[in-house]
């Protein structure tokens, strides 16, 4: 079990690295952050001041190690547009998006979930195929499609809700449909392609077989089963809490992490863009590692081979 | 006439799925505490037999037909009538014993449900039920391997603790579903011994399922042929070993597999069992039959009274006792199988 978990944390550390690696490599190939910070009238003097003082001259290889060795000191760097601490500008939009991706997350489970379960336990019937076509329709259109047709019609046409804003908790009525939507298409169809796997397993049959009433055989010893597989989803969803919302909060300018991050971007504020993505892989990576934890007390075979390595 | 009632009395039983005709109307009678074999090759509705008895079959099947158990026909049952049957009256167990029973249950709360629902013990006492059953099924350790989960038992020990799940209902008929055909030779021996000490000891009819007929004659008295959905020979195990009426009883008994080529599945004669919903006119053996003529092509021959308790669905039965060399070589399978 302790080697298990060793191994376990190695991995999700190199993940991290990888990740933060590929990140600053992408940024520093993008485009050059003075021109574009200081501006396109900026003399060639300013300019030249600016990457002097934020290392830009250095070799790239010279950059990442001055980079790297920040992050190990706990020093994630400063932003290049106003100096504050980039860390306490991501940390100050968390809330924010928590506001946003919490509820949203709980709904998606509280919908997929159960719509997943019902058509596979009534599969080929009329609300299968109705629910089928919802949750297709629901993950396949991109979110800033489903995002503005909510705002024509709550907001446009029926005027019953804000289009954009933060100031009152109807400020968040539409984003949060908007993330959910998806996601409980993706959780429905999920749930109900295991529900299905598992109900056509012979042990369900033995367990009728052996007097077990049907409402109870659902419940004591398909569900369980199915669980696993779902886990999977449901952990990649906690694992973008923190991020998920980054086109739902520009297309209702919510002031959360995800809209810091487009602006860095356009902006190449490279210490916050990479304070984001590290934040990102973090969450993902700590995400990843508690559903193997809870695979291993989902499924005895996994836990009796976790002891094992 | 009525004061005798056999124990289950399957009556003109057919299953379709999706309109696909697979069981054509069999008759079949089990009397309390008989073991009967149920043979024939792969396909032919020996398991949709049972299945459709219990009401287990998907929602696609439809069955007609009768399945008396005592006074109450279970083809029309309610779900509530067929659930306290399941396992109380008929319980079954099935041919992959390590993917039958709940991989995320303790072994020990499988059973205990099973001792919950048909005798109401839970807690200690249904612990200690359990735990008993489990000795009975000879699993060594019983109170510690109540414990465990499936994958941490063998096949063997999965299909004893499946029998012990059975048994927990103290059924009045088991039927067992090739049983023994997902494990190795030495555990297949354990199995029938412990199927035949078991009911001895409890009093239980037995249904055996099987492709093997060495196996059957092991434990059953009676043995049915089935074919193609049909039963198409009906009579004592003895009977059937010393002259098989049936054409195709005939082939498989030139089947038994030979012990030294391993356990192979049951491949008897010449051609294929037909698709269902692709059954020829007249007999479905007639095909592969050597014996067909005209007749058994344009008619069906029904299963009736050939000699005394035997019974053969075939215009043209064989008459004579199996030649020498079938009836050697399926003695020394036998003889083989009592080494084991
Ligand atoms: N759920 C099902 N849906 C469709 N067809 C089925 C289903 N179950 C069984 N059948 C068909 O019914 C026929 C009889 O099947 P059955 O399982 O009873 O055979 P069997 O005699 O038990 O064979 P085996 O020895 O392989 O277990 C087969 O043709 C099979 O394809
Ligand atoms: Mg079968």
């Amino acid at each position: 079990m302790f080697a298990f978990l060793l191994t376990r944390i190695f991995r999700a550390l190199l993940t991290i690295v990888l990740v933060v690696t590929f990140a600053f490599v992408v940024l520093r190939m993008s485009g050059d952050p003075a021109q574009i910070i200081m501006g396109p009238d900026a003399p060639p003097e300013a300019i030249a001041a600016f990457r002097k003082n934020w290392g830009l001259d250095d070799p790239i290889w010279l950059q990442y190690l001055h980079y790297f060795g920040a992050i190990l000191q706990g020093d994630l760097g400063i932003s290049m547009r106003d100096g504050q601490s980039a860390v306490e500008l991501v940390a100050e939009r968390i809330p924010a998006t928590l506001q946003l991706t919490i509820p949203a997350l709980i709904l998606k489970l509280a919908l997929g979930i159960p719509a997943g379960i019902y058509a596979a336990l009534h599969r080929n019937s009329l609300i299968d195929r109705m629910v089928m076509a919802g949750a297709i329709a629901g993950f396949t259109m991109p979110s800033f499609v489903l995002g503005l047709i909510l705002v024509l019609i709550f907001s446009v046409t029926l005027g019953w809700l804000p289009s954009g804003g933060q100031d009152s908790w109807t400020h968040a009525v539409l984003p949060i449909l908007t993330m959910s939507i998806g996601g409980a298409g993706i959780l429905a169809r999920f749930s109900r392609s295991a529900m299905i796997e598992v109900l056509g397993q012979p042990y369900i049959r033995t367990a009728s077989a052996k007097g077990v009433a049907w409402a109870r055989v659902v419940r004591g010893h398909a569900l369980p089963n199915a669980a696993i597989p779902v886990v999977t989803i449901v952990g990649f969803m906690v694992g973008s809490l923190v991020a998920g919302a980054v086109v739902v909060e520009s297309v209702f300018s919510w002031p959360g992490v995800g809209r810091l991050l487009v602006v860095s971007v356009a902006n190449r504020d490279l210490a916050i863009v990479q304070c984001i993505i590290l934040l990102i892989a973090a969450t993902m990576v700590v995400s990843n590692f508690v559903v193997d934890i809870l695979y291993g007390f989902l499924d005895p075979r996994l836990r009796s081979n976790q002891a094992k390595a | 006439m009525e004061d005798h009632m056999p124990l289950v009395d399957i009556r003109d039983l057919k299953v379709a799925f999706d309109g696909v005709q697979v069981l054509h109307g069999v008759d079949l009678t089990i009397e309390k505490g008989e073991a009967v074999g149920l043979v024939g090759e792969s396909g032919c509705g020996k398991s949709v037999t049972w299945l459709a008895a219990l009401g287990l079959l998907p929602k696609k099947a439809t069955i007609s037909g009768q399945v008396m158990l005592g006074r109450d026909d279970l083809v029309i049952a309610s779900q509530r009538q067929l659930e306290s049957v399941r396992g109380r009256r008929i319980a079954m167990i099935f041919q992959d014993p390590s993917s039958s029973l709940n991989p995320v249950i303790r072994v020990g709360r499988q059973i205990e449900e099973a001792i919950g629902l048909h005798r109401g013990l839970t807690g200690k006492a249904a612990r200690a039920e359990a735990k008993r059953l489990l000795e009975l099924v000879e699993i060594p350790d019983a109170g510690r391997r109540l414990d465990n989960y499936p994958h941490e038992f063998s096949g063997g020990q999965n299909q004893r603790a499946m029998i012990a799940m059975a048994l927990a209902g103290n059924p009045d008929i088991l039927i067992a579903d090739e049983p023994t055909t997902a494990l190795d030779a030495t555990i297949q021996a354990q199995i029938l011994d412990l199927l035949a000490r078991l009911r001895a000891e409890a009093g239980m009819a037995v249904v055996f399922i099987s492709h093997d007929l060495g196996a059957v004659s092991e434990i059953c008295e009676r043995v049915c042929v089935m074919y193609a959905g049909r039963i198409v020979e009906r009579c004592p195990t003895a009977a059937l070993f010393r002259s098989p009426r049936h054409p195709y009883t005939r082939g498989l008994f030139g089947a038994i597999p030979r012990l030294d080529a391993g356990r192979e599945r049951l491949k008897p004669v010449e051609g294929t069992v037909p698709e269902p919903g692709k059954m020829p006119r007249g007999c479905a053996f007639s095909p592969r039959c050597g014996r067909a003529t005209e007749k058994c092509r344009t008619s069906l021959p029904i299963l009736s009274r050939l000699e005394e308790d035997c019974d053969v669905a075939c215009f043209h039965p064989v008459l004579e006792d199996a030649p020498r060399h079938s009836s050697r070589k399926s003695a020394e399978a036998l003889s083989m199988l009592e080494l084991i």
